[in-house]
């Protein structure tokens, strides 16, 4: 559910949760897994438990709970209790907060006072988690300390052992002392999250003093988020797959327009040490055993350049799979899967096209699409905080997961086919505006016909000059293209140029931005340019493609306009015909061409 | 913003935060006249209600309300 996936907004979970929860437990056919869960708690409660549920509830787990009085999870936890006995905890949750702690250090006390109010705070924790471990048997998660509200004596506060900062520092080490030794035990680190969240977030204390909640309500989602993200890692739902764009993703630039050595990774500039730092954040997660796939548009041998880079810290062999190609992603993602022997839900997708990502959130359902936005700074931070990954066990097995996975990649699976594409182009609401060249566009189309690469046909170049000769020129065709969709404005996308000689026109330039490839934009241009020629009263199209390096992939562009190959040389130059003399069925069927919004 | 303004987003507020599009609030209503308004969601219905208008209830208010026409005079003298 959109809305309970990271970042999300807080307070509206707080202000619907009954309505998100009536929405969650409605969805047809979710299997739930069951879990009784103890809540103990050394604070309030309710809503943490209520939002909680939310959390595990989006991640197919349906939880019962029990709760402890408020401020009562040492006697619960410690003293013969029925209910709690007969309830039968599947995981306890310890739920302190630093107002449970008994005795801080007096700024009088002795060394050996201060260790006696560590140890003994400590020996109570211990004692408990050691008792409850031998009467339940079962997962245990204890909140570490948040850092104190004040600082009596400012900064000295964090070294000198009178100060709440370094005792709670103290406290934290030895729970985590405990925590690396015990198994079946885990910190929620709310340490860290306070610090995320800024303190004066994370402690207002006005919730506590009307509430007794150690937390403010507003931060409840965020820490409910974390606890519910370590259960689900316990319980074996976890992701296991990344799978990544590159352009723009794991590099700046397009690699098919820009070419290898041009893209932005390194070190040289600012935006290439982001995609850098990037690209080492997610060799990290490779590390911690988790598959690395790519899942790209692009021509596979110039892309692949791009990991082959020598400054490039993700290399091809890091992937358990590549798909770089020109199908869709969902289809890329299912096929993936399957090879993998893997369902989708799986998965997380990061690419930085909101297009994409929408394509893959509406085909793969169960698959995990994080909003990482198109801010490349931003990706490692909202990848890292949607806990996807979260590592409750880090056995023998997943160090080495993708060597196994490699292997069963190698193995060929069938393939998935969508059925209605079309409905998802429809749902884009693509709005084109199609029309002969115009004074505001002349820049921008002289810089297309120079920066595109990989779909154009005849790979000719112009000068804004020149591009004003030929829009001022009644011998010449010139056509541009420009693609809204309910993500926002693409711009100027495409770009035709047809010279009439004789009565057929002859296509000197087609090019489009690769960024709406499949959106049959291609498609409307088309329709335009006939229905201009038709209105000429032209007898025939005859187009051109030459091949490069780079625009393979639009070797059979016209055959799948409706050309007919009229010649092919040694060098693969291909002419074709196109008859403008039968009837024609328009070929765009999605994009809604020269409409205003009124319409 | 008006009183009427004030109580028809309260209005919304309220169905949200009790999940029941048949609420109608007027300045008398109290905690007694919605059967799910409790302290637990008091606390939630006033975040809700500092969300929606954009402002900061005092603990002091917060805790002291008498019914919903004090709530909205509160928000009111806050804008």
């Amino acid at each position: 559910m959109r809305e309970l996936e990271y970042p999300f907004d807080g307070n509206y979970i707080i202000k619907k949760k009954k309505a998100l929860r009536r929405q969650l437990l409605s969805e047809e056919g979710v299997r739930f897994t069951p879990l009784r869960i103890a809540i103990l708690g050394g604070e309030t409660t309710n809503d943490i438990k209520n939002v909680m549920e939310l959390f595990l509830l989006n991640n197919k787990i349906q939880p019962e709970f029990y709760e402890s009085e408020y401020n009562r999870y040492y006697e619960d936890a410690m003293f013969p209790n029925e209910e709690l006995e007969s309830f039968k905890p599947e995981l306890i949750f310890f739920c302190t907060c630093n107002r449970n702690i008994a005795e801080f250090p007096e700024i009088g006390d002795s060394k050996e006072v201060v260790d006696n109010k560590l140890q003994g705070t400590f020996e109570k924790f211990q004692t408990m988690w050691d008792h409850v471990s031998a009467t339940y048997n079962c997962p245990i998660i204890q909140n570490n300390f948040e850092p104190p509200m004040f600082r009596l004596m400012g900064n000295r506060d964090s070294w000198d052992i009178h100060g709440r900062t370094n005792f709670i520092n103290r406290l934290n080490q030895l729970f985590a002392e405990y925590a690396a030794s015990h198994e079946n035990f885990y910190i929620h680190d709310i340490n860290y999250e306070a610090s995320v969240i800024g303190l004066s977030n994370w402690s207002d204390s006005s919730y506590w003093h009307m509430y007794k909640y150690g937390v403010s309500v507003p931060a409840i989602p965020f820490f409910s988020f974390n606890v519910a993200n370590i259960i689900k890692s316990i319980m074996g739902k976890n992701k296991k797959v990344l799978m990544l764009d590159m352009d723009n993703t794991l590099w700046g630039g397009v690699i098919g327009d820009d070419g290898a050595d041009n893209i932005e990774i390194g070190q040289e500039t600012a935006m290439s040490q982001v995609y850098s730092e990037f690209q080492s954040y997610v060799k990290s997660l490779k590390s911690l055993g988790v598959l690395l796939t790519v899942n790209s548009k692009n021509d596979h041998d110039t892309a692949v350049k791009g990991l082959e880079r020598p400054d490039s810290i993700l290399h091809p062999d890091d992937f358990v799979s590549m798909k770089i190609n020109w199908d869709p992603k969902s289809r890329n993602l299912v096929d993936t899967a399957s090879e993998l022997n893997l369902l989708p839900e799986s998965f997380v997708f990061a690419d930085d096209n909101p297009a994409e990502r929408e394509i893959i959130r509406q085909e793969v359902p169960g698959a995990s699409v994080p909003e990482i936005g198109n801010r490349p700074e931003h990706y490692i931070e909202i990848l890292d905080r949607s806990g996807f990954f979260e590592t409750t066990n880090l056995s023998a097995d997943d160090l080495k997961r993708n060597e196994m996975y490699q292997a069963n990649a190698a193995r060929s699976a069938a393939k998935a086919s969508f059925q209605n594409y079309d409905d998802y182009l429809k749902s884009l609401q693509m709005n084109g505006e199609i029309q002969n060249f115009v004074p505001a566009y002349m820049a921008r189309i002289a810089q297309l016909t120079n920066k595109s690469n990989q779909f154009n046909l005849t790979t000719k170049r112009y000068t804004q000059s020149e591009i004003e000769a030929v829009s001022a020129n009644p011998a010449y065709i010139d056509i541009y293209g420009k693609l809204t969709d309910k993500f926002g404005d693409n711009g100027v996308v495409s770009v035709v140029i047809g010279n009439i000689r004789n009565n057929e026109c002859h296509i000197d330039l087609w090019i489009m931005s690769c960024r709406v490839l499949k959106r049959q934009m291609e498609n409307a241009m088309m329709d335009a340019l006939v229905g201009e020629c038709k209105a000429r009263g032209l007898q025939k199209i005859v187009g051109y493609y030459y091949p490069t390096a780079k625009n393979n992939m639009v070797r059979e562009f016209f055959a799948e306009r409706g050309f007919n190959k009229i010649s092919e040389d040694t060098e693969g130059n291909t002419v074709w015909e196109f008859d403008l003399t039968t009837d024609y069925t328009l070929q765009n069927t999605v994009i809604n061409v020269n409409k205003t919004e009124d319409n | 913003m008006t009183k009427e303004e004030v109580f028809s987003r309260l209005t919304e507020v309220f169905r949200d935060v009790f999940d029941d599009e048949s609420i109608e609030i007027s300045e008398s209503t109290t905690s007694a006249d919605i059967p799910d308004w409790d302290s637990f969601e008091h606390i939630n219905l006033i975040l809700a209600v500092e969300t929606e208008f954009g402002v900061k209830i005092p603990m002091g208010k917060a805790v002291t309300l008498k019914n919903v026409g004090e709530l909205a005079e509160t928000i009111i003298s806050m804008l």
